[in-house]
C-alpha cells in the first residue's frame, strides 16, 4: 500500500526520461562530478529507440552507454516511476507501491516522443497497433511468431519496426509507405550524406528477406469482428484487401511536452504540434530547467543523444564543453529536416475517418460528435473527448494533426494517479 | 531463458522472465478491455501512453499491461474476466 509521498533529499540534477537524450545527459553530468537521479516510467533504461529486447538485447549503438549508466556510482536510477505533478522546484513521482517528492537544483526534460496515430475506419480493432507500438510490445515478449503483419504509415521507423518483427518470427506481408516513390528516392539520395544511418541497413535487410517496400500506399480501412482480420490498402493502381493478423501503423512522432507545459516552459509550434523552446544551451524559459531530444522537435536518436550531452553539461555549468558539441548537433538536426520534407503526409489520409469513426478512444467519441466545436475545451465539456485515461494524448494529437483544433496544455495530474499520491502534493 | 507463470482470467500462462503483463495477456486473449461503447480493445502504443491495454492486476484496477513486468503468481483480470464476475 502507498503510504503517501515522502520527500527525497534534494538532488543536484534530476533527469526525466531514460532514452538516448536522458541517458546522455545523466552520463555527461555525472562525468563532471554531479550527483544525478534519472527517472523513467519504464522498467529499465533505453526509452523507445534503445528498448531492451528480451531475446536480442539492446542495439549495439546503445550498449556502451547503458553499461556506463549501470556502472556509474553517481547516477541513481528510479524506474517504473511516473511523474504525475510538478512545480516550485520539485516533482511528484509515483512508483508501483510508493510515491516521492523529488526536489532538484537542475532539471533536464528528456521525455521523448510518442507515436502519431491517425484515425480510419476500424483503427480501434484489437490487432491494430502503432508501428513502433508493436515493435515495443514484441521486444517485451508479445507472441508474434507466425503472425501475418502489415506494416504501414510513414517514415523510416516502419523499416526498423518491420526488421524487429521479422527477427521475432512474424510474417511481414509488406511495408507500405504513404510517401510517393519519387519522394522516398529523393530522401534516400539525400541520405547518402549520412552513410552510417541505420535506415540503410534496415532497408537492405528487408530486400534480402524478400519483404516488399511499397510507396504511395496507405490503409483506408481495417476490417474484423472481435479482432483485426484484414486491411484495405489504397495504392496508385486502386484499392485491394490484405488478410492479416496485425496492422502496425504509425505516421511519425509527437513530442511529449506535458511535463514542460506543467512547469510553465515556453512552447513553440510547427503548425500542428507543440515542442519545447530552448536557447542554444538547451535551457528552457524556466530557470534551471533544460530540454533535450525529441521534446524539442523530432530529430531522431542521434540528435537526441548529442542534445542530452549538451543539456547535461550545460546544467552543471560546463559551457565550453557544451558549446563544442553544437556543430554535431546542427548536423544531426538537418537529418530531421529531411524527414519532414520527404515524408509529408498525403492529405487524403486526413479524410479517412468517417462520422462514426471513434476519435477519442477512451470515451468512444466519434468524429461526427465533434462537428461544430472550434476548441478542445468546449468539445471536451460537451462530448467528453479527451477526458479519459490517456488525458487526450491520442485524440488531442489526432485533432491537432487534422488541424481541427490545437492540443490543450497539460494539467495536474499528468497521468492518472492514486489519491494517496496526490494528497501529499497539496 | 527462465520463465514466470501468472494467471490471466484464472488461466495459467507462462512467459519469459522480463516479459510484460501485456505479452502474457496477448498469449491468452486478443481482448484486453471493453470500451465505454462496448467494443473490444487491446494494446496499441506499447509505451504507456494510450491506456488501451488496461487490466486489473491483483487488486489494482486500470493498470497498463504494457508497463508492468509479469511476475510469478500475478492474477490478471481482463474484460472477459470481469464480465464473468458480474
Amino acid at each position: 500500500m502507498s503510504k503517501g509521498a515522502h520527500a527525497l533529499e534534494s538532488v543536484e540534477l534530476l533527469v526525466c526520461g531514460a532514452g538516448p537524450a536522458g541517458v546522455a545527459a545523466a552520463l555527461a553530468a555525472a562525468a563532471r562530478g554531479a550527483r544525478v537521479v534519472l527517472i523513467d516510467a519504464q522498467a529499465q533504461a533505453g526509452g523507445g529507440v534503445w528498448r531492451h529486447d528480451l531475446r536480442f538485447g539492446v542495439p549495439r549503438t546503445a550498449q556502451r552507454r547503458l553499461a556506463a549508466l549501470r556502472r556509474s556510482a553517481r547516477i541513481q536510477c528510479l524506474f517504473e516511476a511516473q511523474v504525475v505533478a510538478g512545480g516550485g522546484g520539485e516533482l511528484l513521482v509515483e512508483t508501483p507501491d510508493d510515491a516521492a517528492r523529488v526536489r532538484y537544483d537542475k532539471l533536464v526534460i528528456a521525455t521523448g516522443a510518442r507515436e502519431l496515430l491517425l484515425p480510419f475506419p476500424g483503427w480501434t480493432l484489437p490487432g491494430v497497433t502503432g508501428a513502433g507500438g508493436l515493435q515495443a510490445l514484441v521486444k517485451q515478449g508479445w507472441p508474434i511468431k507466425g503472425a501475418r503483419v502489415v506494416v504501414a504509415g510513414s517514415g523510416p521507423l516502419l523499416l526498423a519496426s518491420a526488421a524487429v518483427l521479422r527477427k521475432h518470427g512474424a510474417i511481414v506481408l509488406g511495408v507500405h509507405e504513404q510517401a510517393t516513390r519519387q519522394r522516398v528516392a529523393k530522401f534516400a539520395a539525400a541520405l547518402a550524406r549520412w552513410p552510417a544511418h541505420a535506415l540503410h541497413a534496415a532497408a537492405l535487410r528487408m530486400r534480402l528477406a524478400g519483404v516488399t517496400y511499397r510507396c504511395g500506399e496507405f490503409v483506408v480501412r481495417a476490417e474484423g469482428d472481435d479482432r483485426l482480420r484484414a486491411v484495405v490498402m489504397q495504392t496508385p493502381q486502386g484499392t485491394h484487401r490484405i488478410d492479416c493478423d496485425y496492422l502496425a501503423i504509425g505516421y511519425g512522432l509527437v513530442p511529449n511536452v506535458e511535463l514542460a507545459q506543467l512547469l510553465g516552459c515556453r512552447m513553440q509550434n510547427d503548425g500542428r504540434h507543440a515542442s519545447i523552446a530552448t536557447d542554444e544551451r538547451l535551457a528552457t524559459s524556466v530557470e534551471h530547467v533544460y530540454a533535450a531530444g525529441e521534446v524539442r522537435g523530432i530529430g531522431g536518436a542521434r540528435s537526441a543523444a548529442i542534445e542530452g550531452e549538451i543539456a547535461g553539461l550545460a546544467a552543471v555549468g560546463a559551457h565550453n564543453a557544451a558549446t563544442a558539441l553544437r556543430g554535431r548537433q546542427r548536423q544531426a538536426r538537418r537529418f530531421a529536416a529531411l524527414l519532414t520534407e520527404h515524408f509529408a503526409l498525403n492529405p487524403d489520409i486526413y479524410d479517412l475517418a468517417q462520422a462514426d469513426t471513434v476519435i477519442c478512444r477512451c470515451e468512444d467519441v466519434p468524429l461526427g460528435a465533434l462537428a461544430g466545436y472550434t476548441d478542445a475545451r468546449s468539445a471536451k465539456l460537451a462530448t467528453r473527448c479527451g477526458m479519459g485515461a490517456c488525458q487526450g494524448r491520442i485524440c488531442g494529437a489526432v485533432l491537432a494533426e487534422l488541424q481541427r483544433f490545437p492540443q490543450p496544455p497539460a494539467a495536474t495530474p499528468l497521468f492518472p494517479a492514486r489519491l494517496s499520491t496526490l494528497e501529499a502534493f497539496r | 531463458m527462465s520463465r514466470v507463470v501468472l494467471y490471466i482470467d484464472e488461466r495459467a500462462i507462462s512467459v519469459p522472465r522480463g516479459a510484460t503483463v501485456a505479452a502474457a495477456v496477448a498469449t491468452a486473449t486478443s481482448r484486453f478491455r471493453v470500451s465505454s461503447g462496448g467494443a473490444p480493445r487491446a494494446a496499441v502504443c506499447g509505451m504507456g501512453v494510450c491506456f488501451e491495454c488496461r487490466v486489473r492486476i491483483d487488486a489494482a484496477l486500470h493498470q497498463r499491461a504494457c508497463m508492468v513486468r509479469a511476475r510469478d503468481g500475478m492474477r490478471v483480470t481482463t474484460a472477459a474476466g470481469s464480465a464473468a464476475h458480474e
